[in-house]
């Protein structure tokens, strides 16, 4: 199995797409020759010719151009370079990609894959730092994944690009040059959906997915290491969302809950895992959302710190809800 | 006197060259943390454009727009605080390098959304026409932003209101790694203005009085109800997109061309001869920005008690 750093991995399995799926295009703003300003997509437009290209800074036409492709019997892939930049183009997969297939009873359909990642990472301004899975999670019509490894990154994207419905994987730029790991890069495409149990404790279950997956589990080694073990289950895909699982683990919790994402509370995706475990009426315990404080995102790392939820936070934050 | 003038703007372009090379060392230093985006070759457009713009006139800039702050006359000590998250930045650290505003220096405020920044412009000069302060506003954005909607539409919007905006266009042939003319059928960006019945001029960027009398003209016909008027600037950056930009996808030819024609150098050696000690208004520039970098180190950090403050009224 090959190496491969979380970029490195979402690179590869852009180029088995690309290889075996003739119908699959990629594109964006400095895609290409570049190869992505990330460097996530680099090398691809050598050996994929003119299906790989670099695109005018035009979001709504590179979201829409794909909608229109991807009705024509087109795959695209294409890339938003940060979340905060679909905001000038939503209409494009909020009232587009996402009626297609409904709205023509099935004849037509939008399979798309819209690359983009998200977060803050230190002295990003307000307008590169937020996450904005929730929002898109709210659209019905939309598939949604956020990873966090490098084997996660390449399963969801061969997933995503097989999926016959617009699916928007967010990553978190901060994953992409982590550590490389061993990536099975050889499995055939999974459906879209699931998620993987990170580690095993009955204290309580807490649910989390994207980059700060990596603090949870932190926070969950510092817990066991004082005798709390706690289950951490990732849950990358937040459309389909795998509640059975979530409701299944908190069951054998204590009836205990905590979900952690980088967004902002209010709204987040978290209020809806919650809810549904209520009324899947498995809680016994006051269940506990961690997130960003309700506010803007500031450039200054020192107050950006005191806004994001840190290791630290999850951890006393957890500790708590063990003790309920 | 054009001398004089030459003078003058020369020291005023060392000032933003000063400020972004002291950014570099900043950066590398690992005192400024994140994305920062450098004017280094661009000086000649705000020191130009600035002098024209008068109190109570509304300028709109984006993340490449430290050199307009500074030419607006924010000072560098709390520009410099700003970048580096002190408390004493022009925002209180909440902005950084791309998204800061100094609205007492008539500096709306830089944008990291590309093309965002137009409409606002377009905006400022709608309240102008409301609030009786005859304002005229300047929205400044890259060749790259051409391609966005946003600028479509508020060009337009202005057009058909015939409001005073300056849309002022910057072209150094690249959106971050993408060379313009490979994501464009037709070069003339003035063009587009022209369709909408805007005026327009495609003018020597590096030229600092050539940018002013441009700018000068266009703003007298915007204050006696002209409307909107679009500048494309020609220019280069000397260095990356973003600090870490290797630049792989320019040629050493190509960089040695544009050190040729940059406005600093070009002013320099326009001076040679005349007397003037152009050395030391290099000197002069970096004194002071060193003094200011200095000041701005010894200020303390953002309170992060803080963070949740002005989020509403
Ligand atoms: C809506 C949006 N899309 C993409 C980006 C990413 N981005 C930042 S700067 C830039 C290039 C802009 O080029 P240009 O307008 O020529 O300005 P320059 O950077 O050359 O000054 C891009 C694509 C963004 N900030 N906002
Ligand atoms: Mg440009």
């Amino acid at each position: 199995m090959p190496e491969l750093t979380y970029a490195g991995a979402v690179n590869a399995a852009l180029r088995r797409c690309l290889e075996e799926l003739p119908e699959t295009l990629l594109y964006g703003e400095d895609v290409a020759k570049p190869g992505g300003v990330h460097g996530v997509t680099r090398k691809l437009w050598k050996d994929f010719g003119d299906r790989v290209f670099d695109t005018p800074i035009s979001e709504s036409a590179i979201l829409g151009s794909a909608v229109g492709a991807a009705m024509l019997g087109r795959r695209p892939i294409v890339e938003i370079m940060w979340a905060d930049f679909f905001l000038v183009a939503l209409d494009q997969l909020v009232n587009q990609a996402a009626n297609v297939r409904y709205v023509s009873g099935g004849r037509l359909a939008a399979p798309l894959t819209v690359r983009t990642q998200q977060g803050n990472s230190p002295g990003a301004c307000a307008q590169h730092s937020q996450n904005l899975e929730a929002l898109f999670t709210h659209i019905p019509g939309l598939r949604v994944v956020v990873p966090s490894t490098p084997q996660n990154a390449y399963d969801s994207m061969l997933s995503a690009v097989h999926c016959d419905d617009p699916v928007v994987v967010f990553d978190n730029r901060t994953l992409y040059f982590g550590e490389k790991q061993e990536v099975d890069t050889s499995a055939a495409p999974a459906p879209i959906g699931g998620s993987t149990v990170r580690r095993t404790g009955s204290a309580a279950t807490v649910v989390t997915w994207g980059a700060i997956t990596h603090r949870v589990l932190e926070a969950a080694d510092r817990l066991a290491a004082d005798g709390i073990e706690v289950t951490v289950l990732e849950t990358p895909w937040l459309n389909p969302f795998d509640h059975d699982a979530v409701h299944a683990s908190v069951a054998r919790t204590g009836g205990r809950l905590a979900v952690v994402h980088e967004a902002n509370v209010t709204g987040g995706f978290g209020g809806e895992v919650v809810v549904r475990a209520l009324e899947a009426g498995v809680l016994s315990a006051r269940p506990v959302r961690i997130g960003a404080a309700d506010g803007r995102i500031p450039a200054a790392p020192a107050l950006a710190a005191e806004l994001l939820p840190g290791t630290d936070r999850i951890e006393t934050e957890l500790r708590t809800l063990a003790r309920d | 006197m054009t001398e004089d003038r030459l003078e003058a703007d020369l020291a005023a372009m060392w000032r933003i060259r000063a400020f972004e090379e002291k950014l570099q060392a900043l950066h590398k230093s690992g005192e400024l943390i994140g994305s920062v985006h450098l004017c280094i070759g661009q000086e000649a457009a705000p020191v130009g454009a600035c002098t024209e713009l008068v109190d109570g006139d509304a300028l709109f800039a984006t993340y490449r727009g430290h050199g307009w702050a500074l030419a607006k006359g924010t000072p560098t000590r709390e520009l410099f605080a700003e970048l580096l998250g002190r408390a004493t930045g022009v925002n209180g650290g909440r902005g950084g390098s791309a998204y800061f505003s100094a609205p007492e220096y008539g500096f709306y405020g830089e944008n990291s959304i590309v093309g965002a920044g137009a409409s606002h412009a377009v905006g400022a000069a709608l309240a102008g026409k409301h609030d009786g302060s005859g304002r005229i506003a300047m929205a400044v954005f890259g060749d790259g932003a051409m391609n966005q909607g946003a600028v479509g539409e508020a060009m337009n919007f202005a057009a058909a209101f015939d409001l005073p905006v300056l849309f002022v266009c910057e072209n150094n042939r690249y959106s971050e790694l993408t060379p313009i003319n490979d994501m464009v059928r037709n070069d003339q960006l003035t063009e587009r203005a022209t369709a909408l019945g805007i005026p327009a001029t495609r003018i020597d960027g590096n030229d600092p009085a050539r940018v002013r009398s441009t700018v000068a003209g266009y703003a007298a016909e915007a204050r006696n109800g002209g409307g909107p008027a679009f500048v494309e600037l020609i220019t280069q950056r000397l260095v990356g997109h973003y600090i870490g930009d290797v630049q792989q996808y320019r040629t050493r030819a190509e960089l040695e061309a544009d050190g040729l024609v940059e406005p600093l150098a070009v002013a320099t050696s326009a001076l040679a001869g005349s007397g003037v000690d152009t050395d030391a208004i290099e000197g002069r520039a970096r004194a002071e920005i060193e003094a200011a970098a200095e000041q701005a180190l010894a200020d303390p950090f953002a309170d992060p008690d803080t963070a949740k403050e002005h989020l509403y009224a």
